[in-house]
């Protein structure tokens, strides 16, 4: 039954040179079998060339209730947006 | 008309037909979701491979039957797949020894049809043996799982082998109609793929903590149209549509 069976977390890559994207989860009995479960939930109409699969309670995430102090300060420090340099033209990809 | 081969399209189509309509009966009664998409994923490979294979029958035997015909309106002793695919599913367990011996089989046997003399059959056979590669190896996943698994689920494992090692010397034996295609480069000698066959399952038997009780009873008959009783049951409700509405289309 999937309530035994531990939840992983299935990163999926498009295509190559693309990062690996969160797109859902599995149960599975073990880490080889997720990544069949993965295969065969998320990656049916050629959505990826590879795989990860982690297991869901090895993931740390920061706490709901202390998003204010996480992250309301970054919003008045518009001086770290790179917005305000003057870049050389001979510079292309930033 | 080439008879042999015709015959030997229906073998090979009829094993990938009748395990795909096993599988999908699993569809909503697996045990997880996940693996109710399993099992439905690798019924429909086999269902794509059953169509190109019975496709190619229909047009070798050249009296206007197309897949769809020689599927719904043979009756079971038309039927030439062996007796493995068509025993009941019983326990998850019994699903994945069954899916376990034939994938390996299969896939051996798809290696060297890549090479046959039969270009069709060739082309077939290489689009065929990745899809089954990976069911060989899904399938021995879970022997493994199961097996190194509960003190239940070793259990159920090594009965769901010791119930269908009976039927694999079937996939292994070799008549007349084979013989005839060996000798001109179009089947492939089962003989040359078993010993691989038993050194690929013995390995993994053994990792799965289980092992091989070569059967006292071995059971054969399905080439030639002599099948257990399961198979015109199966195909009583996978042909009662078409056959009840000639004309349905969907």
């Amino acid at each position: 039954m999937s309530s035994d069976w531990p939840l992983w977390e299935v990163f999926v890559r498009a295509r190559g040179g693309l990062d690996h994207r969160h797109v859902g989860s599995v149960h599975a009995p073990d880490a080889g079998i997720a990544i069949r479960h993965a295969r065969d939930t998320y990656t049916r109409r050629e959505e990826g060339v590879s795989l990860w699969v982690v297991r869901s309670n090895e993931i740390t995430a920061s706490d709901p209730s202390e998003a204010e102090e996480m992250f309301e300060p970054a919003a008045s420090k518009i001086y770290r947006h790179p917005t305000f340099y003057d870049l050389p033209d001979e510079v292309k990809h930033m | 008309m080439d008879k042999a081969l015709f015959e030997y399209l229906l073998r090979l189509g009829d094993d990938s037909l009748v395990l795909a309509q096993r599988l999908c009966e699993w569809s909503s009664r697996a045990p997880t979701l996940e693996v109710d998409l399993s099992l439905s994923n690798l019924g429909l490979d086999l269902v794509g491979q059953a169509q190109l294979l019975l496709g190619y029958a229909g047009e070798v035997e050249g009296q206007g039957r197309d897949e769809d015909r020689l599927a719904y309106h043979r009756d079971a002793e038309e039927y030439r797949n062996c007796l493995l695919v068509e025993q009941p599913n019983g326990d998850f367990a019994q699903t994945m020894a069954r899916h376990f011996l034939f994938s390996i089989y299969r896939e051996l046997l798809l290696d060297e049809l890549v090479g046959s003399s039969d270009t069709r059959l060739a082309e077939i056979a290489a689009k065929a043996v990745k899809e089954t590669r990976y069911h060989a190896e899904l399938a021995s996943d879970w022997v493994i799982r199961l097996g190194d698994g509960t003190e239940e689920s070793h259990r159920r494992m090594q009965d769901g082998l010791d119930w269908f090692w009976r039927f694999v010397d079937e996939m292994f034996a070799v008549d007349e109609v084979e013989r005839v295609l060996i000798e001109r480069g179009i089947a492939v000698d089962p003989a040359v793929t078993r010993e691989a066959f038993d050194a690929r399952v013995t390995q993994v038997v053994k990792s799965a903590t289980l092992e091989v009780k070569p059967s006292t009873w071995p059971q054969t008959g399905g080439r030639q149209g002599n099948h257990t009783e399961h198979l015109s049951t199966m195909l009583a409700e996978m042909q009662v549509l078409p056959r009840r509405y000639p004309e349905a289309t969907w």
